[in-house]
């Protein structure tokens, strides 16, 4: 086929062009194999804070469902719901018997305390008081000795489950179970450390609390605090139906009238993604256009040297076309010069971002996606395409004679 | 025989920006047969090459209508004209204008290339013309590793090489001593010999002399036209060397 005769003339041609000139070959390229490297380097990276992020969420319980005075993420009126009333620690054991879904049901209240050990101080301890329950309902793991049980919680004992990073602050040379802390000056007992988190969720994360039963936590901090009331479902598939379920109870509960509306949220991971989505997003749009923009100075680059090698080259197309050449051929010509300069670019960038890319594996939990692979490559043909294109049709344009007679 | 170039009152006129205006050709009529082998003679910036240039469609004429095979090619477009080029007319320049960076085959392949011929017919024919001009065992030589004389050669082959209806050579010679120029020569006229018609602008009264027709040019218009009767053949030894 004549296109493909043509092509490939093209292509051999700039092989050619580029081997004649390889030290300027190089340096051009050089935009194009930064632009590359911030392409993938950025998708990477944004892969990488999507998957800490399906990693956290997974942390802290993906089927359990949150009952609040208030939603997470704030859609509806704030003067509608600022009037609410306070959600009781009591509804957890109703709900554990009304409901057919919940497998466990934990009250859950927080504060921030100072919490010592000896000479050892955390200034704002986020000391959360629950039920035995928790431990279930919250699906973390407690890596060393236990949860409080339900005796412990029943009684108000005081004993206490830490967080990773809280046994490391306080208990920094011993094991901490057994020891006694101190919470706001109460002592309690550590009976059980938990397993270390991580995540990107600091306030979410076990690693910073201590867990006291509730009953303590109400005699010594004080009960009208806010309330979560964390519910596991037994089935995550069928997290909706228990939603409903769940909206029934509290209804009851709360003696809300039909037709009237909650007064209380019931909160989801779900709900977590999707305020995540576009911060995704935003984050997503910002890498792009900074890899845009690199790319951009890149294709400037070719678009630079490819004026230069068409004027270069001004005779021998004038040449080319005295014996027939058609626009299209020379245009194509200059055109596959300049894509294959930037396929260069892009291989060598892929090539210097696989290592790079193993760097960011360190901070986050990534990998280069393989798609990436084409999608770079793709971007570089397509960039040397658009660059290439206003010197490829001023080659195309010339007039023979005067291209002739250049010297 | 039949009319193959037709050129109607043909005048070229370079803007040199403001009043100023190069009136190359003023109003050149010719009429030129199948077969014929014409020589164009006239002094320096005469309008020699610009008439070259119009009759090998690279360039358009200012006014004046242009036939070529019955078809009016004033009228073509950039694409059209680059076709002619490409089927009809062979070009042989004074100064080679060779692809440096190709080898003696890649060079004669080109313009067939561009016809969109298959490749291995391609370096067949490029070979066989290649050899046809002497040069066979020259095919993976670059221009700069080819005397003056064999660059010319590879230069009239490619011009050869689509059997284009006309070859035009402008002072094919002119970059040559007198030995290798009569090799180039030689060429012409067995190519003319063999049916192919030929346009030659030469300085030199002797080589004119082996021409049928003689046409003079002076500041654009033409001054004679005349039949060459006492035209010389050279003696037709092995050209290739
Ligand atoms: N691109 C151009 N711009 C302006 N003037 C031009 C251009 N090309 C040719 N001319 C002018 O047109 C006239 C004819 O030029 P041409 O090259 O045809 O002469 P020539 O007969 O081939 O001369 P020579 O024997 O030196 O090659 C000259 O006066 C030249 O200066
Ligand atoms: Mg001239």
């Amino acid at each position: 086929m004549h296109f493909l005769t043509e092509l490939k003339e093209g292509l051999l041609i700039s092989f050619r062009a580029i081997r004649a000139n390889k030290m300027r070959s190089v340096l051009t390229t050089l935009g194009i194999v930064i632009g590359i490297v911030s392409v993938t380097l950025m998708s990477t990276a944004i892969e990488g804070v999507n998957r800490a992020f399906d990693k956290s969420a997974k942390a802290f319980g993906t089927d359990v469902l949150y009952i609040e005075k208030f939603p997470w993420v704030n859609s509806e009126d704030w003067a509608s719901i600022r009037n609410r009333r306070d959600l009781k620690a009591s509804y957890a054991a109703q709900i554990e018997r009304k409901s057919s879904f919940a497998d466990a049901v934990a009250p859950v209240m927080a504060t921030r305390r100072p919490v010592t050990y000896l000479s050892n101080t955390i200034d704002d301890g986020l000391v959360t008081g629950t039920t035995s329950e928790y431990s279930s309902a919250a699906g973390v793991t407690v890596e060393d000795g236990r949860f409080f049980n339900a005796e412990e919680s029943g009684g108000g004992r005081p004993v206490c489950a830490i967080g990773a990073t809280v046994a490391e602050n306080l208990f920094p040379k011993e094991d901490p179970i057994g020891k006694t802390l101190r919470v706001a000056g109460h002592p309690f007992t550590v009976v059980g450390v938990f397993e270390k988190q991580g995540g990107l969720f600091g306030e979410f994360t076990s690693d910073t609390r201590i867990y006291v039963p509730l009953v303590a936590f109400q005699s010594f901090f004080g009960g009208r605090r806010y309330v979560t009331i964390q519910v596991k479902v037994s089935d995550i598939k069928r997290m909706e139906d228990a939603k409903i379920e769940l909206e029934g109870v509290m209804r009851t509960i709360r003696n809300i009238l039909p037709g009237k509306a909650n007064d209380f949220n019931i909160n989801q991971q779900e709900i977590l993604t999707q305020t995540f989505a576009p911060i995704s997003l935003v984050i997503a749009s910002i890498g792009l256009f900074i890899t845009g923009l690199s790319l951009f100075v890149g294709g400037i680059g070719i678009m630079n040297i490819m004026f230069v090698s068409v004027t270069e080259r001004t005779k021998e197309i004038g040449i080319r076309k005295a014996i027939g050449a058609p626009r299209r051929s020379i245009l194509m010509q200059f055109l596959s010069e300049s894509a294959a300069l930037c396929l260069m670019g892009g291989l060598i960038g892929l090539i210097v971002s696989y290592p790079l890319s193993l760097i960011v594996d360190q901070f986050l939990p990534t990998s280069m996606p393989l798609s990436i692979v084409f999608i770079s490559i793709l971007i570089s043909l397509t960039v040397g395409v658009i660059s290439g294109f206003l010197p490829a049709y001023r080659a195309a344009r010339m007039d023979p004679v005067e291209a002739l007679r250049y010297e | 025989m039949s009319t193959m170039i037709e050129l109607k009152n043909i005048t070229k006129m370079y803007d040199m920006g403001g009043a100023e205006e190069v009136h190359a050709l003023q109003g050149v009529s010719v009429t030129l047969q199948k077969n014929e082998y014409v020589a164009i003679m006239g002094p320096s910036g005469s309008g020699k090459s610009t008439l070259m240039n119009i009759i090998g469609c690279l360039d358009t004429p200012t006014s004046g209508q242009y036939i070529f095979n019955g078809v009016n090619v004033s009228e073509m477009s950039d694409n059209e004209l680059a076709r002619v080029r490409n089927r009809e007319i062979g070009f042989v320049f004074q100064t080679f204008n060779l692809l440096a960076r190709s080898d003696a085959l890649h060079n004669v392949e080109l313009p067939l290339i561009y016809a969109g011929t298959p490749a291995a017919e391609r370096r067949r024919k490029a070979m066989e013309t290649l050899t046809s001009v002497g040069l066979g065992d020259r095919a993976r030589h670059k221009p700069n590793e080819l005397s003056g004389g064999q660059r010319q050669r590879v230069a009239v082959a490619r011009a050869l090489v689509t059997s284009p209806s006309i070859i035009l050579a402008d002072e094919p010679t002119g970059n040559l001593d007198t030995k290798t120029g009569e090799e180039i020569m030689i060429l012409l006229e067995e190519l003319h010999r063999l049916g192919n018609t030929i346009i030659l602008v030469t300085h030199e009264a002797d080589i004119a002399e082996h021409a049928h027709r003689v046409i003079r040019i002076r500041d654009g218009k033409v001054e004679s036209d005349e039949s060459n009767g006492h035209r010389r053949t050279y003696k037709t030894a092995a050209h290739a060397s």
